[in-house]
C-alpha cells in the first residue's frame, strides 16, 4: 500500500530542512528508508501476528500547539514529585513542565532544545542504538523526530526524584502524528528513574511513535517505567533499547492498559560482563485492543543475567501478542537468561499469539522460559464462593493477584496505586476495589 | 480456461519426453512435464494420477524454496538431480564387504548389527539379502488374514486406485509447501497402508519388511488411513547408517485417522551426514501430517533423528475430531555440520482436543539445531490441553541450540502449557560418575541417554534399544 500523499511531502521536507550536517545526513536516510518500507505488513515475519499497514489509510496531520487546560492536566498526569517534561501530541509544553529545580547532578531538556544547543552530546547518541535499521517506525522517527527529552545522570550521583515524561494524546478534529525520541545517558555508578507516561483524551485517535535510546555506563543503574494507558482507539509503537556495560543493572516496567494498536520493542544489549536486566510486563485488553510486545535480550558477554516475566489479561475480542526472544552469543558462557509469559483468556474471542525464543550458541549456560495460557482456577473461584465472596468478586480478585506479581515490583507508591486501580477499573462493574479497601482496613 | 490450456499443453509436451525415453531406465538430469509423464509411464500409473502429479508440477513451478528456517545451505539446482533411476544391477555394487568404506563397516559392528545384514545395509549384491522371503511371506498371509493392505503406493495407485485416490493429498495438498509440491510431482516410491474399520493390526508394519523396500526413493510418498476402531503402529527407517547417492530427499507422509483410530508413527533417520566439514550430506526436506478426522482419535509421532546434513522436518497432527489427540517426541541430535530444523504443529479444530509435545535436542561440534513448532487453538476448540516441553543440552561451545515455539490461542477455555530448558551437562554429573570408575565418553553417553528417556520410552522396543547405541555413536568424538 503506497503512503498517504502528506506523510510523503513530509518525508520529502524532513530530508531537506536546514539542520545540522549529521542531523540531515540521518533524517534523509531515515526517510529513504521508511518509503522504501512503508508501514510493516503482516507478510514480515516480526510483525506476523500485527498488521499496521491500515495506517497508510490514514492522514495524520501534525500539531503545532501545546494547548491544554489545567483540569485535563490534572485528570491525566500522575500526581507525582518529579522532575516533569510535558508534552502534547508531541509539543512541548513549557507551562506544564517543571523543570526548574533539577538534583545536582541530574541534567533534563526537550530534545528541540537540545538539538540546538547540541547540549548532552545529542549527535553522538541520535540514532546510535536505535537506528534505522531497528524498524520502519524508527526509520520514520528518525527521519521526523523534532521533540523529545535528553536526559543525563551525572557520575556517582543516585537522583531520588524520579524523571517524569508525560506525554498526553489530544482528541483532534484530525488525528495528528508524533515521534517522541528519548535520550538517556547513565552516567558511571550513577543511579535513577525515567518514568515514560502516555495518556490521552478519551476518543483521541493519534499515532505516537516513540524511540528511546539509553546508554547505561558502567555500574549505573536504571529503573525505567513506562505506563501506556492511551485511549482505545490511539495508535502507539515505541522502540527501547538499551546498551549495557559492565556491571550495570537495567530493570523495565512495560505497562500496557490503554491503545487501539499498540506495539512495544524493547532491546536489551548485554555488552558486558555482569550487566543484568530485569524485564517485566504486564498488558491488559478489551474490547478490540491489539497489543503486541517484542523483547530481545542480547547476552553479548559472559556472566550476564537476564530476568523476564511479562503477564497478559486478555477479555472482549481483544488480541494479545508476546515475543521474547534471548539470545546468547558465541563464548558468552556462565550466563543466567530466564523469561516466564503467562496469559489469562477472560472470553472465548479474545486471542494470545506468544513466542518465548532461545537463540543459544554458548554451552555453559543455564537458559529457560515458560509460557502458560489459560483460564482462573475453579477451585480457586470456589475456595472464595465457600468464604462467601460472590462469584464476580473472586474472579476479579483473582484476576488482580494474577497481574500482581508484576505489579507489586514496582516501586513508586503512586505509579502502584494508578496501576491497580487501572487494573480493577477494567473487571467487571460488579467488582468494586475501593469497598474492598475499606472493608480490609476494617 | 487458463487452466485447461496449462493442461492441454502440459499433455501435449510429455507425449513426446515420453517417446524419447521410454526405452531406457534412467531419465536425464532435469525437470519437466516429460519427466514426470516419463516416471508416470514406468509405474504403470493411470491417467488421473499423471493429471496430479502435473498440477503439483504447476503449482511447484510458482513457488520458491522457503527461506524461514534455521539452516545454512547453497541454493539446490533441481535441474541437476535425476529424478527416476532403475535399481542398481548386481554386477555395478560392490561384490563384497571388502569393497565397502570400512568406516562404515566400523559404525555397524559399534551398532552392533548382525552380519549378514551388513552386506544388505552397505548394498552389496547377495542373493538371498537375510532370510527375508520367509519371513516377509508369513508376514504378508498374517496382514491379509486380517484384512490389512501393506504394499508400495506405486502398486496401491494400480491395485487400489479408489482407496488412494480418496484419501492422497487430503491431509498435505499437493500446493501445501515447495518441498511437498515438488514430491507430489515426481514421488517414485513409499508405502501405503489401509486397516480396515476395526482391526486392529496384528504386527508392528516396518518399511524394513516391505517387499521392494530394499531401493528406498528420494521421493517416498506414504500413505496410511486408519479406519473407524483401527489401530497400527508404523516404523520408518532403521539404526544402521544408510549411504545414498542421493542428496536431495523430500518425503512426504500422510496419516489419516477417523474415529476411535490410533496410529503410532516411528522414525529413526540415520542418513549420511556427510564428512568433518559437512560435505555430502544429505538434505532432508520432509512433510509430515496427521488428521486426526474422527471423534477421539489419537495420532502419535516418534522421531529419532541423527543423520542428514540438513533436517528440516515438522510432523504435525491436525486434531479435527472432537476429543482427538495428538503426540509429537522427538529426539534429535546433531554433531559436525549438521544442522536440523525440527518440531512439530498442533492445530487444535475439534472440542477438548488434547496435545502433547516433547522434544530433545542435542547439539555438539558445530552443529545447529533448532526447535520449532505451532500449537495453534482455534476459537472453536474449547476445552483445548497442550502440554509442551522442549529441552536442548549443547556439548561444546561451537554449537547452538534454538527454541523457536509459536503458540496462537484463541479461546479462553483452553490450557496451553510451554517449558523450554537450555543447559550443557553439568561437571558435577561427569565427576560423579567418573568418579566411580565410569570413562567420560560413556558417562556423556549415559547423561545424554537419561535425558532422552521420555522420548525413547515411547519407542517399540528393539527401536529403543538401537536408538540408545545409535546415540553414543552419533556424539562420539564430541568430548573432550
Amino acid at each position: 500500500m503506497s503512503l498517504p500523499e502528506t506523510l510523503t511531502q513530509r518525508l520529502h521536507a524532513a530530508a531537506g530542512a536546514e539542520e545540522p550536517q549529521w542531523l540531515a545526513g540521518k533524517r534523509r536516510e531515515g526517510a529513504a528508508q521508511f518509503e522504501a518500507q512503508g508501514f510493516p505488513t503482516r507478510r514480515e515475519e516480526a510483525w506476523k501476528y500485527t498488521d499496521m499497514s491500515r495506517l497508510s489509510g490514514i492522514e495524520f496531520g501534525q500539531a503545532t500547539d501545546s494547548e491544554l487546560d489545567q483540569a485535563l492536566f490534572e485528570a491525566l498526569r500522575l500526581d507525582i514529585d518529579a522532575c516533569r517534561l510535558v508534552f502534547v501530541d508531541g509539543v512541548f509544553s513549557s507551562t506544564w513542565s517543571d523543570i526548574d529545580h533539577l538534583p545536582e547532578g541530574l541534567s533534563v531538556a526537550p530534545l528541540s532544545q537540545a538539538l540546538t544547543s547540541d547540549q548532552g552530546s545529542v549527535s553522538e547518541q541520535f540514532g546510535h542504538l536505535t537506528g534505522i535499521s531497528f524498524s520502519p517506525f524508527a526509520a520514520l522517527n528518525t527521519a521526523l523526530s523534532n521533540e523529545g527529552a535528553v536526559i543525563s545522570i551525572g557520575k556517582g550521583k543516585a537522583v531520588e526524584k524520579p524523571v517524569y515524561l508525560l506525554f498526553i494524546s489530544r482528541n483532534r478534529a484530525e488525528p495528528v502524528m508524533s515521534h517522541p525520541r528519548i535520550l538517556v545517558r547513565c552516567e558511571p555508578e550513577s543511579e535513577a528513574t525515567v518514568i515514560e507516561h502516555y495518556v490521552g483524551e478519551q476518543g483521541a485517535a493519534n499515532l505516537t511513535n516513540a524511540v528511546t535510546e539509553i546508554d547505561m555506563a558502567p555500574a549505573s543503574r536504571l529503573s525505567h517505567y513506562k505506563l501506556q494507558e492511551a485511549s482505545q482507539s490511539e495508535y502507539h509503537v515505541a522502540s527501547i533499547q538499551v546498551d549495557q556495560r559492565r556491571d550495570t543493572n537495567f530493570t523495565s516496567h512495560n505497562l500496557n492498559l490503554g491503545g487501539a494498536l499498540v506495539r512495544n520493542d524493547l532491546i536489551s544489549d548485554l555488552n558486558d560482563e555482569n550487566a543484568t536486566v530485569d524485564l517485566l510486563g504486564l498488558f491488559f485488553g478489551q474490547e478490540r485492543q491489539h497489543i503486541d510486545n517484542h523483547t530481545k535480550v542480547n547476552h553479548n558477554a559472559p556472566r550476564t543475567y537476564s530476568n523476564e516475566n511479562y503477564k497478559g489479561i486478555l477479555d472482549g475480542r481483544a488480541r494479545g501478542v508476546f515475543n521474547g526472544r534471548v539470545y546468547i552469543k558465541r563464548d558468552a558462557q556462565q550466563v543466567l537468561g530466564y523469561q516466564n509469559n503467562a496469559n489469562l483468556l477472560l472470553s472465548d474471542r479474545a486471542e494470545i499469539d506468544t513466542k518465548p525464543e532461545l537463540e543459544i550458541y554458548a554451552d555453559d549456560v543455564q537458559c529457560s522460559h515458560g509460557t502458560t495460557t489459560g483460564q482462573l482456577d475453579e477451585n480457586a473461584i470456589f475456595a472464595l464462593r465457600a468464604r462467601g465472596i460472590d462469584e464476580q468478586m473472586a474472579r476479579g480478585l483473582l484476576t488482580l493477584a494474577f497481574a500482581n506479581e508484576v505489579m507489586e515490583r514496582i516501586r513508586h507508591g503512586v505509579l502502584t496505586d494508578r496501576v491497580e486501580r487501572a487494573v480493577a477499573g477494567k473487571l467487571p462493574d460488579r467488582f468494586n476495589l475501593e469497598s474492598l479497601v475499606e472493608d480490609t482496613s476494617l | 480456461m487458463a487452466t485447461e490450456a496449462m493442461e492441454q499443453l502440459a499433455r501435449r509436451e510429455y507425449k513426446q519426453g515420453f517417446i524419447t525415453d521410454i526405452e531406457s531406465d534412467t531419465v536425464p538430469p532435469g525437470l519437466d512435464e516429460s519427466t514426470i509423464a516419463f516416471i508416470s509411464q514406468k509405474k504403470g500409473e493411470p491417467q488421473w494420477m499423471l493429471d496430479w502429479r502435473l498440477e503439483a508440477y504447476h503449482q511447484w513451478l510458482k513457488m520458491t524454496s522457503p527461506s524461514w528456517a534455521h539452516l545454512d545451505y547453497p541454493p539446490i539446482d533441481y535441474q541437476a538431480i535425476s529424478y527416476f533411476s532403475a535399481p542398481k544391477k548386481p554386477e555395478d555394487r560392490p561384490q563384497s564387504l571388502d569393497e565397502v568404506d570400512p568406516k562404515l563397516l566400523e559404525t555397524y559392528e559399534k551398532l552392533g548389527i548382525p552380519l549378514h545384514e551388513r552386506a544388505a545395509l552397505a548394498g552389496v549384491a547377495v542373493d538371498a539379502v537375510f532370510d527375508s522371503v520367509s519371513v516377509t511371506t508369513t508376514f504378508r498371509e498374517k496382514l491379509a488374514e486380517a484384512g490389512v493392505i501393506f504394499c508400495s503406493i506405486s502398486e496401491a495407485i494400480r491395485e487400489y486406485p479408489e482407496l488412494v485416490r480418496q484419501y492422497l493429498g487430503t491431509v498435505v495438498p499437493p500446493g501445501d509447501n515447495y518441498f511437498a509440491a515438488l514430491n507430489s510431482a515426481v514421488f517414485t516410491d513409499g508405502s501405503f497402508v489401509y486397516i480396515p474399520e476395526g482391526v486392529t493390526c496384528p504386527m508392528e508394519l516396518s518399511t524394513y519388511f516391505r517387499i521392494n523396500a530394499a531401493n528406498t526413493g528420494q521421493f517416498e510418498r506414504t500413505l496410511i488411513v486408519c479406519d473407524k476402531r483401527a489401530q497400527v503402529s508404523y516404523l520408518e527407517g532403521c539404526t544402521a547408517p544408510q549411504r545414498d547417492e542421493n542428496q536431495l530427499h523430500a518425503a512426504v507422509v500422510e496419516l489419516v485417522a477417523l474415529e476411535d483410530a490410533y496410529i503410532k508413527y516411528s522414525t529413526v533417520q540415520n542418513w549420511y551426514p556427510g564428512d568433518e566439514d559437512g560435505k555430502g550430506g544429505i538434505y532432508n526436506f520432509v512433510t509430515k501430517r496427521g488428521d486426526c478426522r474422527g471423534d477421539r482419535s489419537r495420532i502419535s509421532w516418534t522421531q529419532v533423528e541423527t543423520g542428514s546434513a540438513i533436517t528440516w522436518k515438522y510432523p504435525s497432527c491436525l486434531l479435527r475430531g472432537n476429543e482427538s489427540k495428538g503426540e509429537f517426541y522427538s529426539v534429535a541430535v546433531t554433531n559436525g555440520r549438521q544442522q536440523a530444523d525440527t518440531g512439530t504443529k498442533m492445530i487444535h479444530i475439534g472440542k477438548n482436543t488434547s496435545s502433547t509435545i516433547v522434544s530433545k535436542g542435542i547439539a555438539a561440534g558445530k552443529s545447529n539445531q533448532s526447535y520449532r513448532g505451532l500449537v495453534k487453538v482455534s476459537p472453536r476448540a474449547t476445552g483445548s490441553r497442550n502440554f509442551t516441553q522442549c529441552d536442548s543440552l549443547l556439548i561444546g561451545d561451537k554449537c547452538g541450540a534454538h527454541t523457536f515455539p509459536y503458540q496462537e490461542i484463541g479461546n479462553s477455555r483452553s490450557t496451553i502449557e510451554h517449558e523450554a530448558t537450555t543447559s550443557k551437562i553439568g561437571d558435577d554429573q561427569l565427576f560423579y560418575c567418573k568418579s566411580r570408575g565410569i570413562s567420560e565418553e560413556d558417562a556423556v553417553s549415559m547423561i545424554v541417554n537419561g535425558f532422552c528417556k521420555d522420548v525413547f520410552q515411547e519407542l517399540p522396543m528393539e527401536f529403543a534399544v538401537e536408538a540408545e547405541a545409535l546415540l553414543s555413536v552419533t556424539l562420539e568424538g564430541s568430548v573432550g
